[in-house]
């Protein structure tokens, strides 16, 4: 498995070591030589072509232009207030109050790496197979947002990632599938 | 579209089947029998009292993907055959080709546990009361009407505007058929009946898009031009 590159663009040396420290070890993990020199930023990106950039966003007001031809993920580094404005401009946010696996999670979300086997990836997540059993018992979109705490658009998005996998777009369908797969049994159903 | 790579009448039909065997269980909807030897298309149709017109139309739809048949092509042809052979399709896919996938699933369901094998089979009930629901709806309201407007009468009690839209996909469940029946089943169900009844719901899928196509893009068309030609 091919490794993300990683590049930390922090002045503090104590969170950047914090941050080493967290992510040693992690073997989907390569953590490049850190950035302390925003005026350098540019340039380095394009040397040592990173896959994410965790960077604070107190260092830089626009770092959507850093991608440029560049795909790479760009991670905002918050450990003090920041406005909501300035961190939609990122792909994910960490924040130093995470947890270690909390970090880590945040980090492999954001670069999932072309690498991984196709498998993984239209296998249903588990908020999915939540959202396919809650379908399968009768549920509406509604009472399924309400159950699950998110928005009704939210699960909307999960159902369709639910058919893009599956390639089954009618309710009926999925309630076959979900129990085809043992994700439900008799007693719940409807 | 190439107007060359259409069929012509003046092709053997045997030819024409031979290039594009799908089309064999066309001819029998149709109104035309096997047995038609080395004769053109035109002579078979007109043996068989089948507009050659109409039957090329058909044929060429069925295997060109992108051909649209234009206005001019529709309101060109004798349709007359239309409605019977749209009849005789939903008598093909209800009578024919439903309960021969039925019995193969039936025989998969056997292999599944109790429960899931009564819901999988179920899937497929449900489906096809739906489908014959549908095909129901159609000959009672509009294919009257369209034979109405045909023989000149100016019939009002319906309008193809209602069918546009309100006509529903209903190959959409068949598609999720297919990705359960191959995808999903567990190994121990795998036999001839699986790979078999893939095949047939491929193929039945395939035709139903043919024949909603059919429906959307020279009935609806031809019932617009008549509504218009005859109410007005």
């Amino acid at each position: 498995m091919m490794k993300r590159r990683l590049l930390i663009v922090e002045p503090s040396e104590v969170i950047v070591e914090g941050l080493k420290a967290i992510l040693d070890g992690q073997i989907r993990f390569k953590v490049l030589e850190p950035e302390s020199d925003i005026d350098h930023l540019e340039e380095r990106i394009l040397s040592a072509r990173p896959d994410i950039v965790l960077i604070n966003p107190t260092l830089l007001s626009n770092v959507r232009h850093l991608q440029g031809e560049h795909a790479m993920a760009l991670v905002a580094l918050v450990y003090q207030y920041v406005e909501r404005d300035e961190l939609k401009q990122y792909d994910a946010v960490v924040d130093i109050r995470d947890s270690r696996a909390e970090v880590i999670e945040t980090l492999a979300q954001v670069a999932p790496g072309e690498d991984e086997p196709v498998k993984s990836n239209y296998e249903l997540t588990k908020r999915e197979t939540a959202v396919l059993v809650q379908l399968a018992q009768g549920k509406t979109n509604k009472e399924i947002a309400d159950a699950l705490n998110v928005s009704v658009h939210t699960v909307i998005s999960h159902r369709k990632n639910i058919t893009h996998k599956t390639g089954i777009k009618s309710v009926a369908g999925l309630t076959v599938y979900a129990m085809l797969n043992n994700l439900i049994d008799e007693s719940a159903l409807l | 579209m190439m107007k060359s790579r259409l069929f012509s009448s003046e092709s053997r039909l045997s030819d024409l089947i031979t290039a594009h065997p799908s089309l064999l269980t066309l001819l029998t909807r149709l109104g035309i029998s096997l047995g038609f030897g080395d004769r053109s298309i035109a002579d078979v149709c007109e043996e068989s009292g089948v507009d050659t017109a109409f039957f090329l139309l058909i044929c060429n739809v069925y295997t060109f993907n992108n051909y649209v048949p234009s206005t001019a092509t529709i309101l060109g042809t004798d349709m007359a055959g239309l409605v019977p052979y749209l009849e005789k399709s939903h008598r093909y896919y209800v009578d024919k080709r439903l309960p021969h996938i039925e019995r193969h699933l039936d025989a998969i369901a056997q292999k599944l546990n109790g429960r899931i094998g009564q819901v999988f089979i179920s899937f497929f009930k449900e489906y096809k009361r739906e489908v014959v629901e549908h095909f129901a709806h159609e000959e009672r309201d509009v294919f009257p009407h369209i034979e109405a407007l045909m023989g000149g009468k100016k019939d009002t009690t319906y309008s193809i505007g209602e069918f546009v839209h309100t006509h529903s996909d209903i190959e959409g469940k068949l598609d999720d058929l297919l990705n359960i029946v191959f995808k999903y089943l567990p190994p121990q169900v795998d036999d001839d009946n699986v790979t078999d009844v893939v095949y047939d719901i491929l193929r039945l899928s395939e035709d139903l898009k043919k024949h909603t196509f059919i429906e959307e893009k020279i009935m609806v068309p031809l019932v617009q031009h008549l509504e218009n030609a005859i109410l007005k």
